[in-house]
C-alpha cells in the first residue's frame, strides 16, 4: 500500500494559496476519482477540490481555518493497489530538461536588429554635454581626451582636462622661455611692420555713454573695444587669423585672440580669448575679466595658453606712443595698441586736441604683404570709428 | 434519456465512438490535476459533458475540411485526429507542442488536419470560417468550413455578420453553436432577448436545427445530413447542439453562478453515460468492455504526459521567429 | 477622369486603378472585396470600371460588416487566395482592429509557423477634407506599431502602381495606406513599371544641410518646404519612407549622419507617433553624428476638426516645416 500526499492545486494563473474551509471525508472514508474532497476559499469564492485516484483517505493534515500555499500538503490518501490508474496521484517525477532561463544581457550599447553597424566615424564620438560643457569652459575640444573604451569623449573628460591646467611658470622660468620664443620669432619670421593712428574721440564718447547706462559690474574697458575690433577686421581679411606650421600657412575658422596680460612681479602672458569674433562685448568683457583674475592668481588652462590664432599687445595708459611687438609663433600677426594721448589733430578742418592712438601691426611676410597689412589696420580703425557695430 | 439505439448501429461503431469520448474525457481530467501541479498554466478551458458534441460532429467531416475552434478546444483537437501527444506538450508549453508550446490550451493549430486553432476572442473564429468557405468555394473545390463557438458568441457583431456574409454568398459554412447554456458565468437567458439560436440564424435565412448534444449519434446523423447539403452547394447551415459543461468555465471559477444541482443533473444525462447506457441495453457491450476502454484511454493519456514532460522547450533564441513567414519551409 | 498632357501621366488614382486591374490579371487567385468597390466603382473611384471586367466574384461588394470581411479576407488567404481587401478608410477598420491584430498580425507567430496570411489590405487614410474627426485620422502609425504586419504608404506614382504586386507576393500581411491628398495628384509613371520593391525608403531630394523624414501625403509638402529653403541656400535632403513597417533604418541613418540634423514629418498625433519612433532610433543609432536635436511636425493632439482655417491649423504644412528646419539651422 502506499501512501500519496494530497496537495493544495493551483486553481488559478495568479493564485498563490488558499483557505481551507471545511472537509468533505473524514479520514477511513474511501475515496474515488472525481470525489471533492475539501472545500477551499479562493479571491473567486469557495471552489470543491477533487481527488484524482481511489483509496483511502488516511490523514487530515491542514486544518479547516487554515491558510495554506499552493503546493502545500491537506492530507495523507493510502492508494489503492491493483486496479489503479498505472501512474500514481502526483505525475511522477520525470527527466524535464529546465526551463531556459533568458540570460542576463552584457550591458552593450543598444542596436535595432537590421541596422547597419555604424561606420568608423570620421569624427570624434563627443557627447552633447561634453560639447557644451567644453564650450562654457572655453576648452578646445581637440585637446580633450576620451576615457571610455568606445573613444566617446563625455563631460567628465572635459571636467578633467578643465582640473589639469598646468599652473604657471616660476619667474625666472618664465623668462627662459619667453625669451627663446623670442628669439625663435625673430629668427624664423620675416617681420614687416606698419603703424596708422587714429582719433579715438568718437570710441570714447561711445565707451562714456554706454559704462553711464549700465549698472557697474557691466562697464567695458577700451581694451575689449579693441580686441572685437581685431577679431572682426582678421575674420575677414585673409592671412592674418591662423598658424604657420610645416611651411604652411593654416588659417583658422575661428578667432581667438591673444591679449597679453603683465604678471605682477614681471612677465607677460598671453592668454587667449576664444571665438572672440563672435562674442557680444559684454560677454568679451566678462571673460576678460575672468582672464585677468585667473592670470593673476596663478590658474590658467592650457589650452589658453596654446590656442591664440593672433595677439594684441597693449601697454596699458603708461605706455609709450608706438610700440613694435613681436610675433608669438606660430601666429602670423600681432596688434601693438599704444597708449592714447591727447594729441594736435585734424578735425573738421581744423586743429584740435584728440586722444589719439597709434596702432600698430607686425605681420609674417612669408603671409601677408603690406597692402594686406594696410587693410586690416584701417579696417579695424573703421570698426573702432563706430564702436556700436562692435 | 432515450433507451433504444437507432438501427444499423454496431458493436464496432458504439465502441468506436465510446472510445473517442472517452479518449477525450480521460485527457480533460488528467489536465485538472497537471493544472493544479503548475504544469499547465494560463488559463485552461475543459469541455468535459461536450465529447458528444466534438466526436458526433468530426465523425462526419473529412481531412479536406477546414475547422475554426474556440478555446475550449481539446475534444476538438483530439477527435479530429491530432496526437495526444503533441496536444499535451502544447499545454506544457514545449517546442514539440502543435504550435511549438506558443499557444498553450487555447491556440492549438494544425496543418495537417486543416485546425485552424484556437482562438481566444469570442466569435473571433466566424469571419475566419466564412474566409475559408469562400477560398473553397472560389477555387472550385469541395470542402466545407466547420466553425464551431459557444452561444457567447451570439451576442457579438461577428455571428450577426457572419451569418450574414455566408448567406449571402452562398458560402459552404457549417456553423456548430456549442450551446452549454453559460457564456463564462452568464446565463443564456440573461444574455440573449430570443434564446433560441437556431431562430436567430434562421432569420440572415441560414438553415438550422437544433441537436441534443448529449446524444452522439444524433450529433453525427445530423451533421453528416448538413455536410452533405452545404458540400452540395446549399449554402451555409447552423447546427444548435445543445449541451453542458460539468466542469467550471475555466480553472479559476467558483461557479458562484450555477447550482451544484444543476450540474448533477446534468452530468446523469451526459453522453457518456447516455451512449453506454443505450449500448449495454442493446447488448451490444459489457462493463468490461467500459473498463477496457477507460484504461486503455487513461494509458495513451498518461504517455502524452511523459512525452510532453521530456520535450524540449523551443529556445529564447527562436523568440523572433515566425513573426513574418519564413522562406520555402 | 483621365489625366491630362503627356502620354505617361496618370493620376494617383489611376495607378493604384492600374495595380488592381494587373494583379486580377496576373493571378486567379487574386480578387477584391470591400464596400462599394463594386456597382459604386468605390468611395475613391480607384476600382471603377472592374466590376465590369472582371466580374463579381472578382470583385465582390460587401456588407457594411468590418470584421466579418476582413476576417473572411484572412480566412480566404489561409485557405490559398490572394484577397485584397479595401477597407473604405481607415476610420472605419477599427471594427476590424480585433481580426487584424489578433488573427492576421498574430496567426504566424501564434501557430509556430504553420500558417501564414498572404493578405493585402487598403485603406485610405488621413485629414485635409474637412471630413471632421471621425473621418480624418491617420493611423498608419499605430499598425506599424504590431509586429506580423508590413505596412506600406505610397506615396509618389510609381509607388502607387507598383507596390500592389509586391504586397501582394509577400507571404505576410500587409497593410496599403493611400492618403486621400493623393488620388488627384497627377505625375508621370515610369514606363514598363509594374512592380516596386518594398523594403527600401527613398531619398526623394538629395541635399547636405538637413534630412526631412517623412512618408505617405506629407511626402509633397516636404518637398515644397524643400524648394522654399533652396530659394534662400538651404540644402535638404527628402526621404520618402515608403515602408512604415519594418522600417529602413540604413537609408535613413545613412542620410541623418551626412546632414546631422533631423526632422521628421508624420501626419498623426504627435505623442506615441512614428515620428516618435523614428526619432528614437536616430538617438540610439545616430546619436554621435547629430549637431542639433531632433525635430519633429505632426498633427495636433485634437481630434480633427471641420472648418478649414481650424483643420489647417491642426495638420502639417510645408511653412511649418520651414519652420521646424529654420529652427535648428539657427
Amino acid at each position: 500500500m502506499i501512501r500519496v500526499e494530497f496537495r493544495l492545486p493551483a486553481l488559478g494563473a495568479d493564485m498563490e494559496s488558499g483557505t481551507l474551509t471545511a472537509w468533505l471525508k473524514k479520514p477511513g472514508d474511501r475515496i474515488r476519482r472525481g470525489d471533492a474532497l475539501a472545500v477551499v476559499e479562493t479571491s473567486k469564492g469557495l471552489i470543491d477540490i477533487e481527488a484524482f485516484e481511489d483509496g483511502v483517505l488516511e490523514e487530515l493534515v491542514a486544518q479547516p481555518g487554515a491558510t495554506v500555499p499552493v503546493g502545500a500538503v491537506l492530507a495523507r490518501i493510502a492508494r489503492e493497489s491493483a486496479a489503479a490508474a498505472p501512474t500514481s496521484g502526483a505525475t511522477a517525477p520525470q527527466a524535464t530538461p529546465p526551463m531556459p532561463v533568458p540570460e542576463k544581457p552584457e550591458p552593450v550599447a543598444p542596436t535595432i536588429p537590421g541596422a547597419a553597424a555604424t561606420p568608423p566615424p570620421s569624427r570624434r564620438r563627443i557627447s552633447p554635454a561634453a560639447r557644451r560643457r567644453a564650450h562654457e569652459l572655453g576648452i578646445d575640444l581637440a585637446s580633450v581626451e576620451s576615457s571610455s573604451p568606445e573613444e566617446l569623449v563625455r563631460i567628465e573628460d572635459v571636467e578633467r582636462l578643465h582640473k589639469q591646467a598646468p599652473s604657471l611658470p616660476q619667474r625666472a622660468g618664465m623668462r627662459a622661455t619667453i625669451g627663446a620664443a623670442m628669439a625663435r620669432s625673430k629668427r624664423e619670421i620675416p617681420h614687416y611692420y606698419l603703424a596708422h593712428t587714429v582719433d579715438f574721440g568718437a570710441t570714447r564718447d561711445w565707451l562714456s555713454q554706454f559704462n553711464a547706462s549700465v549698472p557697474v559690474g557691466e562697464r567695458l574697458i577700451e581694451v575689449v573695444l579693441l580686441v572685437k575690433a581685431v577679431a572682426l577686421a582678421v575674420s575677414n581679411i585673409e592671412g592674418f587669423n591662423g598658424h604657420f606650421h610645416d611651411g604652411q600657412f593654416r588659417r583658422s575658422d575661428l578667432v581667438h585672440v591673444g591679449t597679453a596680460i603683465a604678471l605682477r612681479g614681471g612677465g607677460l602672458v598671453a592668454p587667449a580669448l576664444l571665438d572672440a569674433g563672435r562674442k557680444d562685448l559684454k560677454s568679451l568683457m566678462r571673460e576678460f575679466s575672468d582672464l585677468v583674475t585667473r592670470v593673476r592668481s596663478g590658474h590658467m588652462r592650457s589650452t589658453e595658453l596654446t590656442s591664440a590664432t593672433i595677439t594684441l599687445t597693449s601697454l596699458g595708459a603708461e605706455a609709450v606712443d608706438v610700440l613694435f611687438p613681436v610675433i608669438n609663433p606660430p601666429q602670423v600677426a600681432i596688434i601693438g595698441a599704444g597708449a592714447i594721448a591727447e594729441r594736435p589733430w585734424v578735425s573738421d578742418g581744423k586743429v584740435a586736441l584728440r586722444p589719439v592712438l597709434t596702432m600698430t601691426l607686425a605681420a609674417d611676410h612669408r603671409v601677408t604683404d603690406g597692402r594686406a597689412g594696410s587693410r586690416l589696420l584701417r579696417r579695424i580703425a573703421d570698426l573702432l570709428a563706430h564702436p556700436e557695430t562692435l | 434519456m432515450i433507451s433504444v439505439l437507432p438501427a444499423g448501429v454496431t458493436r464496432e461503431r458504439g465502441l468506436q465512438l465510446l472510445r473517442e469520448m472517452l479518449r477525450i474525457r480521460c485527457f480533460e481530467d488528467r489536465c485538472v490535476q497537471l493544472y493544479g501541479e503548475q504544469k499547465i498554466r494560463g488559463f485552461l478551458h475543459l469541455c468535459n459533458g461536450e465529447e458528444g458534441v466534438a466526436v458526433g460532429v468530426m465523425q462526419a467531416l473529412e481531412p479536406r475540411d477546414a475547422i475554426v475552434s474556440t478555446y475550449r478546444e481539446h475534444g476538438h483537437a483530439i477527435a479530429r485526429g491530432m496526437t495526444m501527444g503533441v496536444i499535451m506538450a502544447e499545454l506544457f508549453g514545449k517546442r514539440t507542442g502543435a504550435s511549438h508550446g506558443r499557444g498553450g490550451s487555447m491556440h492549438i493549430f494544425d496543418a495537417a488536419t486543416r485546425f485552424y486553432g484556437g482562438n481566444a476572442i469570442v466569435a473571433g473564429g466566424l469571419p475566419l470560417a466564412v474566409g475559408l468557405a469562400l477560398a473553397e468555394k472560389l477555387q472550385h473545390r469541395t470542402g466545407i468550413a466547420a466553425c464551431f463557438f459557444g452561444e457567447g458568441a451570439v451576442a457579438e457583431g461577428e455571428f450577426h455578420e457572419s451569418l450574414n456574409l455566408a448567406a449571402l454568398w452562398r458560402l459552404p459554412v457549417l456553423f456548430l453553436c456549442e450551446n452549454n447554456l453559460y457564456a463564462m458565468g452568464t446565463a443564456l437567458t440573461l444574455s440573449e432577448s430570443e434564446t433560441e439560436i437556431h431562430v436567430k440564424a434562421r432569420s440572415y435565412r441560414v438553415d438550422a436545427m437544433p441537436v441534443d448534444g448529449m446524444d452522439v449519434l444524433a450529433v453525427g446523423e445530423v451533421t453528416r445530413a448538413a455536410v452533405t447539403r452545404i458540400r452540395g452547394g446549399e449554402g451555409p447551415m447552423l447546427l444548435e447542439l445543445r449541451t453542458y459543461r460539468f466542469r467550471a468555465h475555466s480553472m479559476f471559477d467558483a461557479q458562484l453562478y450555477r447550482d451544484k444541482a444543476e450540474v448533477e443533473a446534468w452530468q446523469k444525462k451526459g453522453p457518456i453515460i447516455t451512449l453506454t447506457t443505450r449500448l449495454k441495453a442493446a447488448g451490444l457491450m459489457t462493463e468490461d468492455d467500459y473498463q477496457r476502454l477507460e484504461r486503455e484511454a487513461r494509458a495513451e493519456v498518461e504517455a502524452a504526459v511523459t512525452f510532453a514532460e521530456q520535450s524540449e522547450w523551443e529556445p529564447v533564441g527562436d523568440l523572433e521567429r515566425y513573426v513574418y513567414a519564413e522562406p520555402a519551409r | 477622369m483621365k489625366a491630362t498632357g503627356t502620354p505617361n501621366r496618370i493620376t494617383y488614382r489611376e495607378a493604384a486603378r492600374q495595380a488592381i486591374r494587373s494583379a486580377l490579371h496576373a493571378d486567379p487567385r487574386v480578387f477584391l472585396m470591400g464596400e462599394d468597390v463594386g456597382r459604386y466603382g468605390g468611395c475613391f473611384a480607384v476600382t471603377k470600371g472592374l466590376l465590369d471586367e472582371f466580374g463579381p466574384d472578382r470583385i465582390r461588394d460587401t456588407p457594411l460588416s468590418e470584421a466579418a470581411f476582413v476576417g473572411a479576407g484572412i480566412g480566404a488567404a489561409l485557405g490559398g487566395l490572394r484577397p485584397i481587401v479595401e477597407i473604405m478608410t481607415v476610420n472605419f477598420s477599427l471594427l476590424a482592429l480585433d481580426q487584424i491584430l489578433n488573427n492576421a498580425a498574430t496567426l504566424c507567430h501564434m501557430s509556430g509557423g504553420q500558417f501564414n496570411v498572404p493578405l493585402v489590405i487598403r485603406m485610405a487614410t488621413g485629414a485635409g477634407r474637412q471630413l471632421a474627426a471621425q473621418h480624418s485620422h491617420s493611423l498608419e502609425g499605430w499598425y506599424a506599431h504590431i509586429p506580423g504586419l508590413r505596412i506600406l504608404a505610397p506615396a509618389t506614382i510609381d509607388d502607387a502602381r507598383g507596390m500592389l504586386a509586391g504586397a501582394l507576393s509577400s507571404p505576410d500581411p500587409t497593410l496599403v495606406f493611400e492618403q486621400i491628398s493623393l488620388y488627384n495628384m497627377e505625375g508621370d509613371l515610369t514606363p514598363g513599371i509594374e512592380r516596386v520593391d518594398i523594403e527600401r525608403a527613398a531619398v526623394r531630394r538629395p541635399g547636405r544641410d538637413i534630412t526631412l523624414i517623412t512618408y505617405g501625403g506629407s511626402l509633397h509638402k516636404c518637398l515644397s518646404a524643400a524648394e522654399a529653403l533652396a530659394a534662400t541656400g538651404t540644402e535638404v535632403e527628402v526621404i520618402d519612407l515608403r515602408i512604415l513597417r519594418p522600417l529602413d533604418d540604413e537609408t535613413v541613418m545613412g542620410s541623418v549622419r551626412r546632414t546631422r540634423r533631423a526632422v521628421i514629418v508624420d501626419e498623426g498625433w504627435r505623442s506615441g507617433s512614428l515620428a516618435a519612433e523614428i526619432g528614437m532610433r536616430i538617438v540610439e543609432q545616430a546619436f554621435f553624428d547629430l549637431d542639433a536635436p531632433i525635430a519633429r511636425v505632426c498633427a495636433a493632439e485634437v481630434p480633427l476638426p471641420y472648418p478649414h482655417h481650424l483643420e489647417e491649423a491642426a495638420l502639417p504644412d510645408p511653412a511649418r516645416i520651414v519652420s521646424a528646419v529654420r529652427g535648428l539651422l539657427a
